[in-house]
């Protein structure tokens, strides 16, 4: 009996992510709210500033299509790990867990799981939105998908790893909605997601809004999916590539070193 | 039944934890034998949680020495988790899941699970075995808590309140269960506060009050249950009337030769009693 062998981290989050991806789709609040209120949220904002736009190149219902990718990942990485860590906290998922032999690793990869299938599905939703009701067209070279590919990852790491960090800031899932939701939709508003041109903000509110991930997250996704000529309404009159790498990356060191800090298995960890 | 006796499942010695200044435990020795039903009983707040929870590896511990199954649960890894079953109290957990899921999910942990069905079967769960968590009855729930507890075939197995909500039907069966898992071999240790419960499966039992153990024996010895006087009723021509005696014997038979008495009864102080005089005297 002792010659058979644990069964390994990878296998025991692939697991973790099959039960986790039964359980979320299962779930009707998780699906509508996570998944499926960005896109309605676009086709509200879509709706309403169809014909406001001044740019020739691009109607301001293309702008949103592209930023609100960033608020799509913000609520299926950030908002959906925030609260699914806190939820399993509250409802024993962990404590059963820790009592068993799970490890910490196999938990985050069966998360992470999630994480990726429903950012893509949230990705892919909007993107429909975007074609289907707002005529945005999807590029057609390489380089505007690899630059996608790369902040889409930046994405995805920085805000699952800040989910798992602001998870231990949440005390029980009943609040977790407000402290988390509140500060992501101030930050959609600073960082222009539903403004547009970003420049008719405040001074202030983008000046804050750089130090946070959000807003490189949708100048990055702008820049795969409106006209080149639409640069020059960004602040700096360019896409900026390289600082949406540089802000993004430093998030996700900043992110993984936060949740490898403050992560417990129970609140009575001590 | 070996000549060398195996090394005990638990080993406690001067145990203690507080909170914020307050002694939850405060020097606590235990000591549960391999293969032994061992039934911890005591009043809410008297430390018997925190103590399970040392010992399943969920809490540290302030003070003392403890080994669970030779090994010390601060520091043990993934390994020794694998030998134990740990039944907590009060989760709401795996509500979208079926039960069979739910319990194949677990299974996966453990090197050697025993075959899902077989789990669901023996917690008499297999007319569940598609029905989703949420849907289930307090007592079921509470089934499938140890059907994942047992799924890892644990060579220790804790239950924390484990029948809280069955119904008597379902306790009973959850006591052959229990039975069951004991003839294999599995070690378990119990806490509930069903005295009758303890009485019925626990080989030896602890009562716990204010973080110590005020008394430990078998159900028939703990706290001198045995010494104790019985009590002896009858009716006669005065009415009902009551003795306490070390010898029932000897006064039923001054009884019957003084002449008719109706009613007769002897009784022990059950265990409930011994129980609330134990942790009474503690206050």
């Amino acid at each position: 009996m002792t010659s058979v062998s644990l069964p390994s981290s990878g296998r025991l989050g692939l697991a973790r992510g099959a039960v986790e991806l039964r359980q979320f789709f299962r779930s009707k609040a998780a699906v509508g709210f996570s998944l499926a209120f960005p896109a309605l949220l676009l086709v509200l904002l879509g709706s309403i500033f169809k014909d406001s736009g001044q740019h020739p190149a691009a109607s301001v219902a293309q702008v949103f299509s592209a930023s609100m990718i960033a608020y799509g990942i913000v609520s299926t990485a950030f908002i959906s790990i925030g609260t699914g860590i806190a939820t399993d906290r509250e409802d024993g998922t962990l404590k059963r867990l820790r009592g068993t032999p799970m490890t910490a690793l196999a938990y985050f990869i069966g998360k992470l799981v999630v994480v990726v299938v429903t950012t893509l599905a949230e990705v892919a939703l909007l993107l429909a939105v975007g074609v289907l009701a707002f005529d945005m067209e999807l590029p057609d070279d390489a380089g505007r998908w690899l630059t996608f590919a790369w902040v889409l990852a930046l994405s995805v790491v920085a805000s699952t790893a800040l989910g798992v960090a602001a998870s231990a800031l949440v005390r029980n899932s009943r609040s977790a909605g407000v402290v988390l939701n509140v500060p992501v939709v101030a930050l959609q508003f600073l960082s222009g997601i539903f403004v547009h041109p970003i420049s008719s903000l405040p001074g202030w509110m983008v000046t804050v809004a750089s130090f946070f991930p959000v807003k490189w997250m949708a100048q990055g996704f702008r820049s795969v999916f409106l006209p080149e000529t639409l640069a020059a309404q960004e602040l700096a009159g360019g896409w900026e590539h390289g600082r949406i790498a540089l802000v993004l990356g430093a998030w996700c060191v900043i992110g993984l070193a936060l949740c490898l800090t403050t992560f417990r298995w129970t609140t009575e960890d001590r | 039944m070996t000549s060398t006796p195996p090394p005990p499942a638990i080993r406690l010695r001067g145990l203690r934890k507080a909170y914020g200044g307050r002694e939850a435990v405060a020097g606590l020795d235990l000591t549960v034998a391999s293969g032994e039903v061992f039934a911890l009983l005591g009043p809410n707040g008297a430390g018997k949680t925190t103590t399970v929870e040392i010992l399943e590896g969920y809490r540290r511990r302030d003070g003392g020495d403890v080994a669970v199954l030779g090994e010390d649960p601060g520091t043990a890894g993934r390994g020794w988790r694998a030998r134990l079953g740990i039944v907590a109290q009060s989760a709401h957990d795996l509500g979208d899941l079926t039960v069979t899921e739910a319990v194949r999910h677990f299974a996966t942990c453990y090197p050697n699970p025993r075959p899902v069905g077989q789990v669901v079967e023996l917690v008499g769960l297999t007319g569940k075995a598609k029905a989703r968590v949420r849907t289930l009855s307090g007592g079921q729930r509470r089934r499938l808590d140890v059907a994942i507890g047992i799924v890892g075939r644990p060579e220790l197995l804790f239950l924390d309140e484990p029948t809280t909500g069955f119904d008597p039907e379902a306790r009973r069966q959850f006591w052959d269960l229990i039975r069951l898992l004991n003839a294999e071999g599995t070690t378990i240790l119990l806490t509930t506060h069903y005295l009758d419960e303890a009485e019925v499966l626990a080989d030896r039992l602890a009562v716990i009050a204010g973080g110590r153990i005020v008394a430990e024996g078998t159900p028939a010895t703990v706290g001198g249950r045995e010494t104790q006087l019985a009590t002896v009723a009858w009716t006669d021509a005065t009415g009902r009337r009551t003795e306490q005696t070390a010898d029932p014997a000897a006064l039923i038979t001054a009884l019957t030769a003084a002449g008719p008495v109706a009613d007769l009864s002897v009784t022990r102080p059950s265990l409930e009693q011994t129980y609330l005089t134990l942790i009474g005297a503690d206050r």
